[in-house]
């Protein structure tokens, strides 16, 4: 292992999204030595490079923002967090802003600039631009494989393999921040490639815990043969296999379930008759991804019908992740941070999804807070004596019987079919859900018990088990709570139940566990 | 899914290679060679940063396509996606002043649904 290649820093960043560059910029502005590893390229990485990320927007007038975070608070079904919905309000206000000289700004139409929303391409190269001038290092095609502990158990660093020059990476640092963002169990939505949930596994492998994984379940509509970004969609029509409009509501649990419903028993056609017509002009300027696919296939978006499928959107849309244990984005893992997707949103939106706006907001807001508490804590922590390390993963590393093939493909379909299945996601019940578990299960075991991979193999091996993982903290997770609140609905209890308004927290690896959240970070310090 | 890479346009920059976030080009002797399509998104990365548009990138993101590259060459394309997002030009004016109307133009689409589905409703359909 000599030719392995080493570093040394105050903060280590996983991840190159948003959050992570959020957090690398603050971090680095400290003055602390930072440094970004990032899967794939900084600038294109993730679901941020190929969308359009509006941001939560409430000016600073106090009346205002107390209405809004009220409204919030109410649609959040009792899992909001006021406080730290006023601190992202007014962290993503003060701060997009400064990416003025790195992110052209258009106008407002009214004489001034309009910031809230930023398209994902020109925002990632931004964000780069940003971190680089704070001084950030950034290492691309780095992708993390395990994260590396203390004899406290306090995460210190990460390894993991440089994938362009097939060498390991191993860095030690001061402390960690996790950004690897959400995971859609590879349902092909774009830009979500990559995100399969690394950050969840090596956390939850070092003691993290997870919360809020039941709200695991969002759809976005898109041609059947690419997923794109869904601006064209909000006033489609669509058809059953006959040609008979189908009647639906435009929006939540109802409107995929008509749809799931029609697209299991044959294709289903939109078109945008309805659509603004201020639209089809404009549409190349404004998401000029948009258009292509339909461009090159031949098919006029505008005037023709053409088949749809609904690409699942996992805890990138939903809200599920590590469990946020302070007002600096620790988890309960010393050392370790959490910010974006990575972390749950809950704080943020509660029950429902955050959408666009709420969860950039959130992944700006959380990348920034880590960012700044991590460096602190790195830089008074400088002075340490050099510790002994040891990795704090197994699965894909140390399988616990023979070492034998594991097919990946085939554990990776079943996911798919589980988690995005219109037949499992959108009809939850106890029985459903214990099947799938069960599948989940025998998966996990697999990996565990054969697994052996290294170099690029073991990113790739790593990546399987890291989805099944997440498929079973998200299944367990529905399994266990019996209502529908937001954006988690079960058939066999859709109702809310008025004794079940705690977060859920999950983790454990071969034994999964549940609990509700007894008490909140916020009565914990008190 | 990338498709071709047209050699004589391609500048060997290896560029591609290093944004394409899901690691399916390698760099090869000339042009970059696409060694991993199975991880390919089709996110069009690669054309949006390719300054000599020498990239086609398919439609399906399902399956690998068979083109005629000279028809494609001519079909205008190439490099169009650069140019609409005014890649190359980041300081020219008005460059994304039409941004705005995201918001707004999503929000009449799901306006227009809602009042069709009442519409629908209550005439029982």
């Amino acid at each position: 292992m000599n030719d392995i290649q080493a570093h040394r820093c105050d903060v280590l960043i996983i991840g190159g999204g948003m959050a992570a560059a959020w957090a690398a910029i603050a971090a680095a502005k400290t003055g602390a030595i930072t440094i970004m590893v990032d899967k794939g390229y900084v600038g294109t990485s993730g679901v941020t490079a190929t969308g359009g990320p509006n941001h939560w927007w409430v000016p600073p007038d106090p009346g205002k923002r107390r209405e809004v975070i009220e409204r919030k608070l109410a649609a959040g079904l009792g899992l909001g967090d006021p406080e730290w919905m006023e601190r992202v309000i007014d962290t993503t206000w003060r701060t997009l802003p400064e990416l003025a000289p790195y992110y052209p700004f258009g106008s407002d139409g009214k004489g001034g600039r309009y910031y809230s929303g930023v398209r994902g391409a020109e925002y990632m190269r931004a964000l780069r631009a940003y971190a680089l001038a704070a001084g950030a290092r950034i290492l691309d095609h780095h992708p993390a494989t395990q994260l590396l502990v203390n004899g406290d158990g306090a995460v210190r660093g990460a390894r993991g393999h440089a994938r362009l020059i097939r060498r390991d990476w191993e860095i030690q640092a001061g402390a960690v921040i996790m950004a690897t963002g959400g995971c859609a169990f590879r349902s092909g939505l774009l830009g979500s490639h990559g995100n399969t949930g690394d950050g969840y596994l090596m956390a939850v492998e070092a003691g993290a815990e997870l919360s809020g994984m039941e709200f695991s379940i969002q759809y976005s509509v898109s041609p059947a043969w690419a997923s794109t970004r869904t601006l064209p969609y909000g006033a489609a029509r669509y058809y059953d296999v006959d040609g008979e409009e189908i009647v639906q509501p435009p929006r939540g649990h109802a409107h995929f379930q008509a749809l799931g419903a029609a697209l299991l028993t044959g294709p289903v056609y939109a078109d945008l008759i309805d659509a603004p017509s201020a639209l089809p002009p404009v549409l190349h300027d404004i998401q000029p991804f948009t258009p292509p696919p339909f461009v090159r296939k031949g098919v006029d978006l505008f005037k023709e019908r053409w088949p749809i499928k609904l690409f699942g959107e996992g805890t990138i849309r939903g809200n599920g992740g590590l469990r946020i244990r302070d007002g600096n984005c620790r988890t309960n893992v010393p050392g370790l941070f959490a910010a974006g997707d990575a972390a749950t949103r809950e704080l943020a939106t509660g029950a429902i999804s955050g959408g666009g706006a709420v969860n950039s907001a959130w992944a700006l807001t959380s990348g920034q807070i880590a960012g700044a508490a991590a460096a602190k804590e790195a830089l008074a922590g400088r002075r340490r004596t050099m510790e002994q390390l040891r990795s704090a993963a197994s699965a894909a590393i140390h399988p616990v019987a023979a070492e034998r093939p594991v097919d990946r493909k085939a554990i990776e379909a079943d996911i798919d079919h589980h988690m995005n299945g219109y037949q499992h996601a959108l009809w939850r019940s106890e029985r459903q859900l214990t099947d799938s578990l069960k599948v989940l299960e025998a998966h996990w075991r697999a990996i565990r018990d054969h697994g052996r991979a290294e170099g690029l193999s073991l990113v790739s091996l790593r990546e399987t088990a890291a989805m099944t993982a997440t498929a079973r903290w998200c299944t367990a997770a529905a399994l266990s709570r019996r209502e529908s609140r937001g954006i988690h609905v079960r058939i066999d209890a859709p109702e809310l139940d008025a004794g079940s308004g705690a977060r859920l927290l999950t983790g454990g690896l071969d034994m999964i566990w549940t609990r509700p959240e007894q008490q909140r970070y916020a009565e914990a310090a008190a | 899914m990338i498709t071709h890479i047209f050699e004589d346009l391609c500048d060997n920059c290896n560029d591609c290679v290093a944004i394409c976030p899901s690691h399916v080009l390698d760099a090869g002797e000339g042009a970059p060679v696409i060694a991993r399509l199975d991880q390919c998104q089709t996110c069009y990365m690669c054309e949006l940063y390719c300054v000599s548009d020498a990239i086609y990138v398919g439609p399906d993101a399902h399956a690998a396509e068979i083109i005629d590259p000279e028809a494609i060459r001519l079909s205008g394309h190439l490099g169009r996606i650069r140019h609409d997002h005014g890649w190359d030009r980041p300081d020219a004016p008005g460059h994304l002043d039409h941004y705005r109307l995201l918001g707004p133009l999503l929000q009449e689409g799901i306006e227009t649904a809602e009042s069709r589905y009442q519409t629908l409703k209550t005439d029982g359909l």
